[in-house]
Parts: structure tokens; C-alpha cells; sequence
């Protein structure tokens, strides 16, 4: 029944268009407008949450792409102050079945409409997103234009062709671009209702996190396993991270290819990896691990992006589920005998955490810092801690 | 970790009767479980004494007794049957509760029979409102500030530290029976007596008002290893204070940030660990302070409940199935999710539409009863709905409730438009409160001004006040012309009918400008995972999609196979209910048989009928012209589309027949005019009398004076009731010319189209119920003759029958099947038939003949053995008589259909029994004599028929007579009698030792000083008249309240003694289905 590809003969865009999504293989979706009034170009990719739209467009790791939501009412909650996961969203658009409403919610103080304009964030409404994603769930994620013209006017030739221009998130270095530009560092603590955000009073350890693109509720959760964390530059090198003398170091999310940024990272990495310097990555993190071990990365068909995926970890036979937004995976069977794999996704099986039998040195390609998702895998902090507290002969 | 091999056999038990708060969401429960446990290898027994539902379908268990689910029965068949485990986590709070007392009284232990699924502790723990509470301490969830009340000084002391409005919710009681909200110390003390009372364990919590909160569910599932998952979160549109089954209730949750919906998501896994529930679903229920987010737990069910029916449905994640296999051993990860196939069990649902469910209401069955909502559940049934948008959804929706509406309807407040009066409106809780608000706005209020007086979320106001303001623009200018914007209607939920109210037109005027638009809905699937993963199940809704530049993306893929589309029954309501699931499910499953793909049609999430894995394809739909037409149409584009069957869902699919049947859709079986014919009384008399058959005197009267004129040819007294209904309606025994102007007046709005019926009224007559087959060679099959032990003049469905007859002669009986016969054929009955007869002094009179399946249809079913839907599916397709070998049942036993009355749910309400029908549900007692089995049936439906005691009897002149022998009867059996005034003359004078009691109005002690003080075991009283009515009311609220047996009418109290006399020769014996048929059926 799927009709999308006679798309040529929208061109001409409908009187009550105000916006639409262009993709590089001619297809049009026309809506409404939201957001900031221009174009932006990306990747299209869907995130099936329910809720947690505001952290997922403030993720770094979705530098470089469209977001569409397969959830009808994103906007519902408003935005607040306080759910965000950077300052700048380095997502390029949205895209959005239903109209964005007035907020319900207490901690509400910006429709998103608003928010999205103040972040200068294009966006389209009024799209049927479910067949965008089983768009992208048969046939791999797509260049896109997101455009919005309050006026009506649209040169659609011109932005498809952007759109065929763009090259894709394979082999882009996105790391670089959302990176911090300086070190800093870091105790707020985990969101608590009724409190807010805490703060670290008394560090136990020290660790230095890796900004390839961080989520701020990594740091949080950092933070409120005891640990003063300073934040560095992706590009930051072995002897620029060891020079903090942490106890442990951390590799956080990022967007982008992770090969793309191995002339950076894996010397870093391998650099803290020789002093035995306790070491977690999470997501890119755990991509740039696995690099650095030896192993290879490569993209995947459609990606995982949602709140609900199942994860097993092998080596207790739990299942979490957990909070995911990644393109690329790690292959397995790439790693070296001294890489163990730790979890896997009961979804396709592909790899989501590691273990060097030789270091101490552990990561997962999943969000165990949740924001948005479930907490099930905020353990894995603590077994961080726990590793360093090993490290030290304790 | 694979499934436990230490266990062989397994005990289910069901939930027993419909009732109030308890419906078919557990036969969906119980049969999946059943399903579940069978594939697995494990020997299934079951106890339900519903004769209604699937699970008590042989098949599905390996012995199944249609037994009361009373401790005493269930350790009987423990004795008999000696099963390694009991899982009592599927029938609800009755399972739980006889689970319990048989843990309690050591004779689990006694048989080793281990609890799966919940352990004892777990099921404590969550159950005792001190327990909880201490539980949820301990991990830190905070809980609305409570005390446990045992009395009136507790209730003194509990109320200074609580404060009013206070909340009072009894220990043990399903629905939160006897509880309440108390805004004042006279009624505080007033509910906390009722709790108490109602209470198993004479216990009440009185807890901190969290009135007008934020009310969330969300629905858990754990596995031994801890893997736990959220399968829906569930947000009530109705704030705290009305019950969750009564609320108007979305999924997901909408007004949560990902913050707050997390808390609530560890807490609630939290809770499980805490109270111990190891495996299967529970839910958890939270309040949440709209202005400071603060979060309290409200409660827990260690069990499936209604809650995770519609969660399943809801997301296409099957709780049921997936708990009985946890309750073995399984892991999550170790399950399939069916609807993908490609994935596992263990991971949570998502979403990408919006789901809505409505309750569905009878207050109208109940005069005298408050139509207002409170903690207390009184809905009866409830619609979902599945829509892209909220809005979308709301408006199927109003839909599928079957009332009437058509969308947002316009009601008329009282005293509006002035604004306070509109304000009282809005701060009552009643049950169409959606549409006050939408009248509200339209009186000009503004969302903040609504949100204060009702304390809904102004989320979902101002989403209605939208809808209300989209309706005044379309008023105003008419349809719109561009095709976007009508699809934008569409998308907001818009019926064609509702459109043609705006714009002055018929649903089918506006259905042809929009089709000439090429405006169609577009049929989505519910998938579990927002199509990120193929779905290979046929789960659809519909909705409306697309640009209007081309066409929206359907995923309906109708298949090129030979197919059969079955009609739903819609919402539970008292009338309607799961019997007709049951027809429905049995042609589904007859169907399949027979190599057809079956197509099914319905909006009642608690059915099995609504289980994707029931039929081939499932569109969860209202059942309107309109939606059922779209549907078919795609159903049709593609192979090849034998027809519909809408004889087996009630009333509610066989209004759609003529609309079908005008858009030129095949409707299989006995045609739609033959079903008109007997509706109608005109046609109906005419074939009557043409057939030389005798009906009661009647007439159609269009006007007060014609009613007046018929009833006086006629001679009084005489039944009313409107045409057209179902379950007796609006229908009275009227004695006299005054009682005919009243009901005219205050019971009906009469018009051409719609008469009243004015029959006499056949005093003291037996009342036959006949389900009949009847082939397309016009070969007719008396399938089961029912004999109501009510007399003629109470409605069918609530009166107790007996299966075969008990008293009918032979002759008569042969007389019966010879008039089903002559009528079956004249009417060209295809499929079922059933017959109501009155048999008097020898003569048989037709009362009523409906030319579909009845609410008897799965009693008799299971009482003679044959599957008589699953033959009546196969003969509307074609099939004869002659080829499905149908053969006579010959048994040795006798049935008994007892009703269940939701009575207690509504204070004020008198229990007499009537021409409109009032039960909820049945149970069934299958035993060798008719005594054993009527004794069954009442045990079953929850009386606690008593073997020695005291009982009181006060009966009306012209019963008393008749009195006397089941009276001696009692006293032979060691009974003691007390007696009103002049049933003690009459009994004594016929040599009865009655003492004499005064009546309430006689002064005290009276009657109910006897029955509180528990000096009362059984009561018999009739009456006549309203003044007497009036006079005895509050002693069978009493013994309604008290649980003692009651019987209002002499042919019950007869029937009874018959039980009696047969408990006490000794405890009931129970046998399983299997053992009184041969064949499966």
C-alpha cells in the first residue's frame, strides 16, 4: 500500500503547507511548522520513547540528525530548565506527528514550541512519523531537509539537492564539534523531585570524563557515585587526561563514526590503557574501546533509538532494559581474546558491553545514565567505583 | 532457566460470576493462562462456575469443574484432583481470597498444593492496608497518611489525626465494595460502620484525602531472576476519588516528564520487590499532587486485574500468558513476543497512538441509586479505543460506548447557562462528566475555571475545548470543501454522523462527500514497538492519515483467502455481556475450523473476542456504520468476503445489519428482515396467528391513550416496555390505569417510531426459555429447553432456570419443541433461535422470539454438551444439520443457572426482582438431582445458603398458602421459624411453629434488630404493591448487606428448600465437566 515514492509530483507545495521534510530519494512529507524558521540537513533517524523528548533532543550523540518521533504528542510536558543533556541541542531538526500542545506539567516553563525557536530548531508537525519509521526500519536511514517556512514558499528542487549533497554520517568526525572547547569540571549530582539537581560535597575519587559528546546525567551519575569529575576535550591527549592524575577515566557518548575519530582517541585511550588506569566508556566511548583494542566498528541498518531496549548481561544472565541511541556498533568477533563481551541486545543480538580480561577496563554501548529511559543500568557507576576501588587495593 | 519439572499439575482458579468489578477480563486472563500452562505440558485444572466464559470450554483444561468457587468446594476438588500447584493470580480477588483462606486454614499445606505465581506473604502483604503501608516505609514511597479501623473508637481516634474529606476503603473486598469518601463526621462514621460490614475481616483503612490528585497505573511484570518491565503506564483522566474502574483513563500516561515517569517506574518495580510478588503481572497505583509533583502509592494487585486487560490490549503485550509461564519457571528472555515474533518477551512495550478507555454505566437500572462516582466501582462494562491522537481516541471512543453519542453530544445542564449552576455541574462526579465539560465551554467557561471545578488536568481540557471550538467552526461554515481540511477533522476523531449533526445532514450524506473526496481511514498495527520491528499480527485500528496529495500508508494487507467477519458485542452491560463473547468466539473459533479466515470486530477490552491470537485478524473498532463499513471495504478488496455475521454480539451488531446491508455488505445467517420481522410486534402477531400459536393479549401503542385503551381491552395487570431493547429496559408490571399513565409519562418517550408494547400480564406462569438450530433447509434442532424457576414476569435473565425442565410434563415439553419448530422454519431461522414461552394451566403462550443467539446460549452449551455456537457458526455458512451430526444429549444430570445482582454497589436500591433485568451474571450448578444442583447455583452465586438456623418469612396474602409446605419442610430439617404478623396466623393455623416478630414500622426489636444480632439465617418474603415495598425494604437491604440468603418470590423459596434438604444429606460432591460428556466439545 506504501505509496510514498510517486513523491515527484508534490512539488508544488499545498496551500496550508508551512513546513515539510525532504529527503535525499525524492520523497516529500508537507505539515506544519514549528520551531525555528529555516532548513537544516541530516540524517533522519526515529526514537520510539515515550517520553524524555527534551533530554533526547539535547543528546549530543544525535549531532548531524533529524529526529522523528514515533510518539504522537511530543511538546505535552513543555520544557524546564532542568531536563536538558547539554546547553545547545546538537540535533538539526524534528519531526512530529501531532501539533505541539500547551505544556501539563508543573516543572513546565516553555512550551516547546518556544524552546525550539530559542534553540534555533527547525521542525515539522503533522507528519505520520510510523511511516517514516518503517521507511527507515526497511530501508536504512535517509539524508533529509527539515524545513520550515512560515510563508508557504518552498524551493523544493534546492533543498532535495542538499539533501543528496550531504554525506552522511559515515566517516564523520562529529565528536569534534560538540566537544567541549575547554577542560572544566563538574559536581552536580543526580535530579531528585522536590529537590533538583544536588551537589558533590566530599569527592572520594577523581576521575577525568572524555567529552566526545557527553550527556550531562553521566556526569551526574559520576558525580553521585562520589566522584570530582573534570571534563576534557575529545581530542585531549594521553598525557593531557593522566596529567589530572585521576583515579579512573571515563568515555563518554558522542555522535558521528567512531572510526572517524580513532587518529584522536585511540592513541589517548591506549595511553591510559597502559598505565592501568581504571577506564569506563559508555556508547562512543565504548566504540572507541573497543578501537583502541583492536576491534572494528561498523553502521548499522537502522540504529537503536528508544527507551525500551533489552539488554543482557551474560555474565549474570540479567536483563536491564535500557536507554539507547547509537548508529554504529562494535563487531565482535573483530575484538581480541582479551576482550570479553559482556552484554548483548536481545532485540538483534548486536554487541553492547565489554570487558579487557587484562586491564581494568569495561564499557557499554547502552545509556545506563538513562535521561531519558529507565534506570535499570545505573549500577554500572558503581561497579566503576568499585574498579577503581580495586585498582587502589581496597 | 527452563520451566519447572517438579510440578505436574496445576490448579486455576477463575473468577466466578460477572459482577461489578469482576468481569470478563478474567476469562481473557484465565484462558490465556490455561492456554499457556496446557502447551507447556502440565495437567490444567479449573474451577469457574461461570458457564459464560471460554475457559470453562472443555477443551482449554484437562478437568474442568463448573463448580462455587467457595474454600470448601476448591478443597474438595484439591482432595479429588491433587494437583502440585495452584496459581490464583488469574480469577481476580475471588481466587485470591480462596486462595488464601485455604493457606490460612492449613489445608494447602494439608494437600501439598504449592501457591505459584504469588505466595501467601506477598499476597498479605499487599493486601493488608498496615502491611502495605509499613512495606512501602520501609523503601521509602510515601503513602497517603492511614489507620487501620476496627470500630467506632478507633474510627475516634483515627479521624483527629487524618482529618476530612477522608477516604475509607475496607479490607478484602473487591472494587473497593463498601468504601467511601466521608466530607463530614456523620457520614464518616456512617461509611466506616458500612466498610466494616462489608469488610471479610471487619476491617477498614481511613486514609489522608488525596482527592482531585493526579491518578497514575502502571502495570508490572517480574521474573524469578528480577528481570522486571513496565508493560503500560495508564493515566486516569478522572483525579483521585473516583475509582480507576469508573475513570475515563488513557495510555500512556501524558502528562509525565521522563523524570517524574521514571520515579514512578523504580517505584514501582520497587514495590513488587518489596512485597514479594516473585513472578507475573501486578499494579501499581500512584497519586500524584498536580502542583508539586509529590508522589504517593496508592495501592497494589499482586495479580492480573482489569488494569493489565486493557494494558494488554493496549499494547499487544499479552500479561496473562506471559505470567503463567513466569509463574513456571520461565525467564522474560526466555519468551517470545508473539506480536513480532522476532523478538523476546523481555523488553517494554511502545507505543505511537494513544489509547482511551470510557466506562459504561447502568445507574438507570437502579432508581434510588445516587448517580454520582465515588471510590466504590459501579461501572459494568468499558469501550477502549485507538487513536493516533488523544483526541482522536477520545472521540472513538464516545463511540463506542453505545449510548447514543455520536462524539462530544450536547447535554443540557441544569440552570445553565448561569455560570454557578454550570460550576455544581462540573464538581459532581457523575458518570457523563466529559460531557458537562464540553457543554461547559461551550457555555463560555474558560479551561482554568473548568479545571478548578472538576480538578481535571487542563491538558485534556483545553484538548476538548478544541474539539468544542472545531465544532462551532464547522456549524458555522459547513463541511469543509478542501480535502486537508476534512482529513483534519477526520484526524481529530470526527464520525460522519457527528459531522452531519453540525451540518444539518445524514451520517450517510457526509459519508459520500467525503468518500467522493477519496478521504478513507488507514488501518495501523499495534505492535509492541511502534513498527521499529515487522509485525506479523493483523492487530489494527484505524485512523485517519495523510496530506490529501495521496494516499495515507495503510497496513491493513488483507489476505486473498476465503473470510468471515464476526461482529462484537461492544461495552458489558447489564443484558449484554460475555455470553455473547462467548457466541462471538465460538463462531471465530468454528470458523477457523472450517478453513475460513476469521475477521473479528469489537471494542471491549476485557473479552477473549479482542485477543489478537483469537481470530486470524483483529480490528480493535466501534461498532458503528461508519467504522465497520470502512473496515469491511478493504476487508473486501482482496479475496473473497462470505459475509457477516452480526446475530451473535447482542444488540449492538444487529443494529448495524440494515446500514450494512444497504452499502451492500453480505450478512450470513438468518436474514436482517427476519430479525425485523420478530422484532416487530405487528409482523410478529401476524405470523403468530398464522402459525395458530397463542400469544399473551397484547397491543402497540404509540400514545398514552391507546396504552391506556390497550390495557383496559386487555384487562390489568399488564407488562410495558418499550420495543427494540434488551435486557427488559424500562419494563414494568403495571397493575392499574394510574400505573399506565405514570410509566407513560415518566418511563418512556414514545413516538411512531418508537411504541411501547402492552401485553397481559400471565399471573403464576412458568417460564420457558428454548435455544434452537435451525438449518438453511429450514431443519430445526431443539438445542436446550430451559424451565425458569421464577414465574413468567421476572425477566429471563435475572430468574434461575433449570436444565432439563424439573416440572414441565412431557407433553408440554413436546408442545414446546413442536411451536419452536413451526416458527424456526416460518422465519427462515438460519443459525439460532431462542424462544421465550409462558406455560399456564396447560397452555403454552409465546412470549418472545429472537432469531440469534441468546444470553442462554453458553449454558446450554455446557449443560448438554453441545457447542451449539460453534454449529450455529457452521450452518450460517452453509453447512446442514444432517452434516454436522448433531445428537440428542441424553444426560443423567440436571443445570442450574443462577443470576448475580450487583445490588450491594447500590445503596437505596431495593432487591425485589422484576421485568427489567438487573444481574450482572450467572453461575452455573451441574449436579445429579435438582436439589444438589440448585444448591450449587447458590452457592456459587455467593448466598450462603444455611443448613439449621432461624428463618424469617413474610409473604404477601396470596403467597401464603403456598408458603406452607417448604416452611414444614424447613422445620422438618431442624430449622426454627419467625414470622411477620400474618404469615405467623397463617403458618401456625397449619400447624407451623412461627414466632412472631413486629415489622421495622411495628416498633422494636423488630425484624433487622433480629437479622444484625445475626439471629437470621434465611429469609423468604414477597410482596405486592408499593406501600408494602416501601414497608420491607430495609430488612432485605439487611439481609442483602448481612449476607443472609434471601429469596423474594415463592417459587425461589421453594427451590431453596430443595437445596437445603440436599446440603444437608451430606457435603456436595464435585466432578468435572469431562467426566458428564463423552465428547469434546
Amino acid at each position: 500500500m506504501t505509496n510514498l515514492k510517486t513523491a515527484g509530483a508534490t512539488d508544488a507545495a499545498p496551500r496550508w503547507a508551512t513546513a515539510a521534510l525532504v529527503l535525499a530519494d525524492g520523497a516529500v512529507f508537507w505539515g506544519k511548522g514549528v520551531g525555528a524558521a529555516r532548513h537544516a540537513v541530516g540524517e533522519v533517524c526515529f526514537n520510539t520513547s515515550m517520553t524524555g523528548y527534551q533530554e533526547i533532543i539535547t543528546d549530543p550523540s544525535y549531532a548531524g540528525q533529524i529526529i522523528s518521533f514515533t510518539f504522537p504528542h511530543i511538546g505535552n510536558v513543555g520544557t524546564n530548565p532542568e531536563d536538558i543533556e547539554s546547553i545547545n541541542p546538537a540535533a538539526r531538526g524534528v519531526v512530529l506527528r501531532g501539533d505541539i500542545t500547551e505544556p501539563a506539567n508543573w516543572r513546565a516553563a516553555k512550551p516547546l514550541d518556544d524552546w525550539l525557536k530559542s534553540h534555533n530548531l527547525p521542525g515539522v508537525c503533522g507528519v505520520d512519523t510510523r511511516a517514516i519509521t518503517r521507511r527507515i526500519r526497511d530501508g536504512g536511514a535517509p539524508s533529509g531537509v527539515v524545513v520550515n517556512a512560515p510563508d508557504g514558499k518552498f524551493d523544493i528542487p534546492k533543498l532535495r539537492h542538499i539533501a543528496e549533497e550531504w554525506p552522511g554520517l559515515d566517516g564523520m568526525d562529529l565528536a569534534v564539534e560538540v566537544t567541549t572547547k575547554q577542560t572544566y569540571s563538574w559536581n552536580e549530582t543526580k535530579w531528585a523531585l522536590g529537590k533538583g539537581y544536588g551537589k558533590l560535597d566530599k569527592a572520594k575519587y577523581h576521575v577525568v570524563a572524555v567529552d566526545y559528546g557527553a550527556k550531562r546525567n553521566i556526569l551526574r551519575c559520576l558525580a553521585n557515585t562520589g566522584c570530582k569529575v573534570t571534563v576534557v576535550p575529545a581530542t585531549a591527549t594521553a598525557d593531557d587526561i593522566l596529567r589530572h592524575k585521576p583515579d579512573g577515566v571515563f568515555l563518554s557518548n558522542g555522535p558521528g563514526d567512531p572510526a572517524a575519530t580513532a587518529h584522536y582517541s585511540v592513541p589517548a585511550v591506549q595511553g591510559v590503557l597502559d598505565k592501568r588506569v581504571p577506564l569506563f566508556g559508555i556508547c562512543l566511548g565504548h566504540q572507541i574501546l573497543a578501537l583502541t583494542l583492536g576491534g572494528k566498528t561498523r553502521k548499522m541498518e537502522r540504529g537503536h533509538r528508544g527507551a525500551n531496549q533489552p539488554v543482557k548481561d551474560l555474565t549474570t544472565g540479567k536483563v536491564e532494559i535500557t536507554s539507547q541511541n547509537h548508529g554504529f556498533c562494535v563487531v565482535p568477533e573483530s575484538l581480541p581474546k582479551s576482550a570479553e563481551v559482556t552484554h548483548v541486545s536481545l532485540f538483534d543480538g548486536t554487541n553492547e558491553g565489554l570487558r579487557c580480561t587484562d586491564k581494568p577496563a569495561f564499557s557499554v554501548q547502552y545509556h545506563p545514565e538513562a535521561s531519558p529511559g529507565p534506570t535499570d543500568s545505573h549500577y554500572l557507576f558503581d561497579r566503576f567505583v568499585d574498579m577503581i576501588d580495586k585498582s587502589k587495593g581496597k | 532457566m527452563p520451566k519447572r519439572t517438579d510440578i505436574k499439575s496445576i490448579l486455576v482458579i477463575g473468577a466466578g460470576p460477572i459482577v461489578i468489578g469482576q468481569a470478563c477480563e478474567f476469562d481473557y486472563s484465565g484462558v490465556q493462562a490455561c492456554k499457556a500452562l496446557k502447551d507447556e505440558g502440565y495437567r490444567v485444572i479449573l474451577v469457574n462456575s461461570n458457564p459464560a466464559t471460554i475457559m470453562t470450554d472443555p477443551g482449554l483444561a484437562d478437568a474442568t469443574y463448573v463448580e462455587p468457587i467457595t474454600p470448601d468446594m476448591v478443597a474438595r476438588i484439591i482432595e479429588k484432583e491433587r494437583p502440585d500447584a495452584v496459581l490464583p493470580t488469574m480469577g481476580g480477588q475471588t481466587a485470591l481470597n480462596t486462595a488464601m483462606a485455604l493457606h490460612r486454614d492449613g489445608r494447602l499445606k494439608k494437600f501439598k498444593v504449592e501457591l505459584i505465581g504469588a505466595n501467601a506473604e506477598a499476597i498479605d502483604k499487599a493486601e493488608d492496608r498496615l502491611l502495605f503501608r509499613e512495606a512501602m516505609t520501609k523503601i521509602g514511597l510515601e503513602c497517603p497518611k492511614s489507620e487501620v479501623v476496627h470500630n467506632r473508637e478507633e474510627a475516634i481516634n483515627a479521624i483527629e489525626h487524618i482529618g476530612l474529606p477522608a477516604i475509607i476503603r475496607p479490607s478484602f473486598t473487591l472494587g473497593g465494595t463498601g468504601g467511601g469518601i466521608a466530607y463530614n463526621r456523620d457520614e464518616y462514621f456512617d461509611i466506616v460502620q458500612g466498610g466494616i460490614d462489608a469488610s471479610p475481616v471487619g476491617e477498614v483503612l481511613v486514609e489522608e484525602s488525596v482527592l482531585g490528585w493526579k491518578e497514575y497505573e502502571m502495570e508490572v511484570v517480574r521474573d524469578r531472576r528480577d528481570n522486571c518491565i513496565i508493560i503500560c503506564s495508564i493515566e486516569n483522566v478522572d483525579p483521585m476519588g473516583i475509582h480507576t474502574g469508573d475513570s475515563v483513563t488513557v495510555a500512556p500516561a501524558l502528562t509525565l516528564t521522563d523524570k517524574e515517569y521514571q520515579i514512578m517506574r523504580d517505584a514501582s518495580i520497587a514495590c513488587l520487590r518489596e512485597i514479594g510478588v516473585d513472578t507475573g503481572g501486578s499494579n501499581v497505583q500512584f497519586a500524584v499532587d498536580p502542583a508539586s509533583g509529590r508522589m504517593v502509592v496508592i495501592e497494589m494487585n499482586p495479580r492480573v486485574s482489569r488494569s493489565s486487560a486493557l494494558a494488554s490490549k493496549a499494547t499487544g503485550f499479552p500479561i496473562a500468558k506471559v505470567a503463567a509461564r513466569l509463574a513456571v519457571g520461565y525467564t522474560l528472555d526466555e519468551l517470545l513476543n508473539d506480536i513480532t515474533g522476532t523478538t523476546p518477551a523481555s523488553f517494554e512495550p511502545t507505543i505511537d497512538y494513544v489509547v482511551t478507555k470510557m466506562p459504561r454505566f447502568a445507574f438507570e437500572k437502579f432508581p434510588g441509586a445516587e448517580a454520582l462516582l465515588t471510590t466504590s466501582m459501579k461501572s459494568v462494562g468499558e469501550a477502549m479505543s485507538i487513536g493516533r491522537t488523544f483526541q482522536e481516541s477520545l472521540q472513538k471512543a464516545l463511540r463506542s460506548m453505545e449510548t447514543g453519542l455520536t462524539g462530544l453530544n450536547e447535554i443540557e445542564i441544569a440552570g445553565a447557562p448561569d455560570k454557578s449552576a454550570v460550576v455544581g455541574a462540573l464538581a459532581r462526579p457523575t458518570p457523563d462528566r466529559v460531557l458537562v465539560i464540553a457543554q461547559a465551554f461551550r457555555h463560555g467557561l474558560s479551561v482554568e475555571e473548568i479545571a478548578h471545578a472538576s480538578k481535571y488536568e487542563p491538558w485534556f481540557l483545553r484538548q476538548i475545548e478544541q474539539l468544542v471550538k472545531i465544532e462551532a467552526e464547522v456549524r458555522a461554515k459547513g463541511l469543509p470543501k478542501d480535502a486537508k481540511e476534512f482529513i483534519d477533522l477526520k484526524k481529530k476523531g470526527f464520525s460522519d454522523e457527528r459531522l452531519g449533526e453540525l451540518t444539518g445532514q445524514s451520517a450517510a450524506a457526509v459519508a459520500k462527500k467525503r468518500r467522493a473526496m477519496g478521504i478513507r481511514p488507514v488501518f495501523k498495527r499495534i505492535d509492541t514497538c511502534a513498527a521499529e520491528f515487522a509485525s506479523r499480527t493483523p492487530y489494527l485500528y484505524s485512523c485517519y492519515e495523510g496530506d490529501g496529495l495521496r494516499p495515507a500508508e495503510c497496513e491493513a494487507e488483507p489476505t486473498d483467502r476465503r473470510k468471515v467477519i464476526i461482529l462484537g458485542g461492544g461495552p458489558n452491560r447489564i443484558g449484554q455481556g460475555i455470553e455473547f463473547d462467548y457466541c462471538c468466539v465460538h463462531a471465530v473459533y468454528a470458523l477457523r475450523e472450517a478453513g475460513y479466515e476469521t475477521i473479528m470486530v469489537n471494542c471491549n477490552p476485557e473479552t477473549v473476542s479482542t485477543d489478537y491470537d483469537t481470530a486470524d485478524r483483529l480490528y480493535f473498532e466501534p461498532l458503528t456504520a461508519e467504522d465497520v463499513i470502512e473496515l469491511v471495504e478493504v476487508e473486501r478488496s482482496k479475496g473473497e468476503l462470505l459475509g457477516l455475521i452480526v446475530q451473535f454480539g447482542g444488540q449492538t451488531p444487529l443494529k448495524l445489519a440494515k446500514p450494512l446491508e444497504a452499502a451492500g455488505i453480505p450478512i450470513l445467517g438468518t436474514s436482517p428482515d427476519a430479525i425485523d420481522l420478530a422484532e416487530d410486534r405487528e409482523r410478529f402477531q401476524q405470523l403468530i396467528h398464522r402459525l395458530k400459536l397463542r400469544q399473551p393479549d397484547n397491543g402497540t401503542a404509540t400514545s398514552q391513550e391507546q396504552a391506556i385503551a390497550i390495557a383496559e381491552r386487555i384487562g390489568y395487570p399488564v407488562v410495558i416496555r418499550p420495543s427494540y431493547v434488551l435486557g427488559g429496559r424500562a419494563m414494568q408490571i403495571v397493575y392499574d390505569r394510574e400505573g399506565t399513565e405514570r410509566y407513560m409519562r415518566d418511563a418512556v418517550k414514545v413516538s411512531g417510531a418508537n411504541p411501547v408494547l402492552v401485553d397481559s400480564y400471565l399471573r403464576d406462569a412458568i417460564e420457558v426459555d428454548v435455544d434452537a438450530l435451525a438449518d438453511q433447509n429450514q431443519n430445526v434442532f431443539v438445542a436446550g429447553i430451559m424451565e425458569h424457576i421464577e414465574e413468567a414476569g421476572i425477566h429471563s435473565g435475572d430468574s434461575a432456570c433449570s436444565l432439563p425442565p424439573y416440572s414441565l410434563p412431557a407433553k408440554i415439553i413436546a408442545e414446546i419443541e413442536r411451536q419452536t419448530e413451526a416458527m424456526a422454519k416460518a422465519l427462515q431461522v438460519v443459525g439460532l433461535m431462542n424462544v421465550q414461552f409462558a406455560v399456564k394451566g396447560g397452555d403454552v403462550y409465546v412470549l418472545e422470539v429472537n432469531p440469534r443467539a441468546s444470553r442462554t446460549v453458553p449454558f446450554v452449551a455446557k449443560a448438554t454438551g453441545q457447542p451449539i455456537a460453534k454449529f450455529a457458526a457452521r450452518l450460517m455458512v452453509g453447512e446442514s444439520l444432517k452434516s454436522l451430526h448433531i445428537k440428542k444429549a441424553k444426560g443423567k444430570h440436571i443445570a442450574v443457572k443462577e443470576a448475580v445482582f450487583p445490588f450491594a454497589r447500590f445503596p437505596g436500591v431495593d432487591v425485589i426482582l422484576g421485568p427489567e433485568m438487573r444481574s450482572t451474571g450467572e453461575v452455573m450448578g451441574l449436579d445429579v438431582d435438582f436439589g444438589r444442583a440448585f444448591a450449587k447455583s447458590q452457592l456459587g452465586a455467593g448466598s450462603k445458603v444455611p443448613v439449621d438456623g432461624v428463618v424469617f418469612v413474610s409473604v404477601k396474602d396470596p403467597d401464603k398458602a403456598a408458603m406452607v409446605k417448604p416452611v414444614k419442610r424447613l422445620v422438618e430439617l431442624g430449622f426454627k421459624v419467625v414470622a411477620t404478623g400474618g404469615t405467623a396466623d397463617h403458618l401456625r393455623r397449619h400447624g407451623i411453629e412461627a414466632q412472631r416478630v413486629n415489622k421495622v414500622l411495628e416498633g422494636r426489636p423488630h425484624i433487622v434488630d433480629l437479622m444484625k444480632d445475626g439471629k437470621v439465617q434465611l429469609v423468604f418474603n414477597t410482596v405486592d404493591g408499593s406501600a408494602a415495598l416501601t414497608d420491607s425494604f430495609t430488612l432485605r437491604r439487611t439481609a442483602l448487606m448481612h449476607k443472609i440468603a434471601y429469596y423474594t418470590t415463592v417459587a425461589g423459596a421453594k427451590a431453596s428448600v430443595e437445596g437445603i434438604a440436599a446440603l444437608s444429606e451430606g457435603a456436595l460432591d464435585v466432578a468435572p465437566l469431562q467426566s458428564y460428556f463423552k465428547t469434546a466439545f
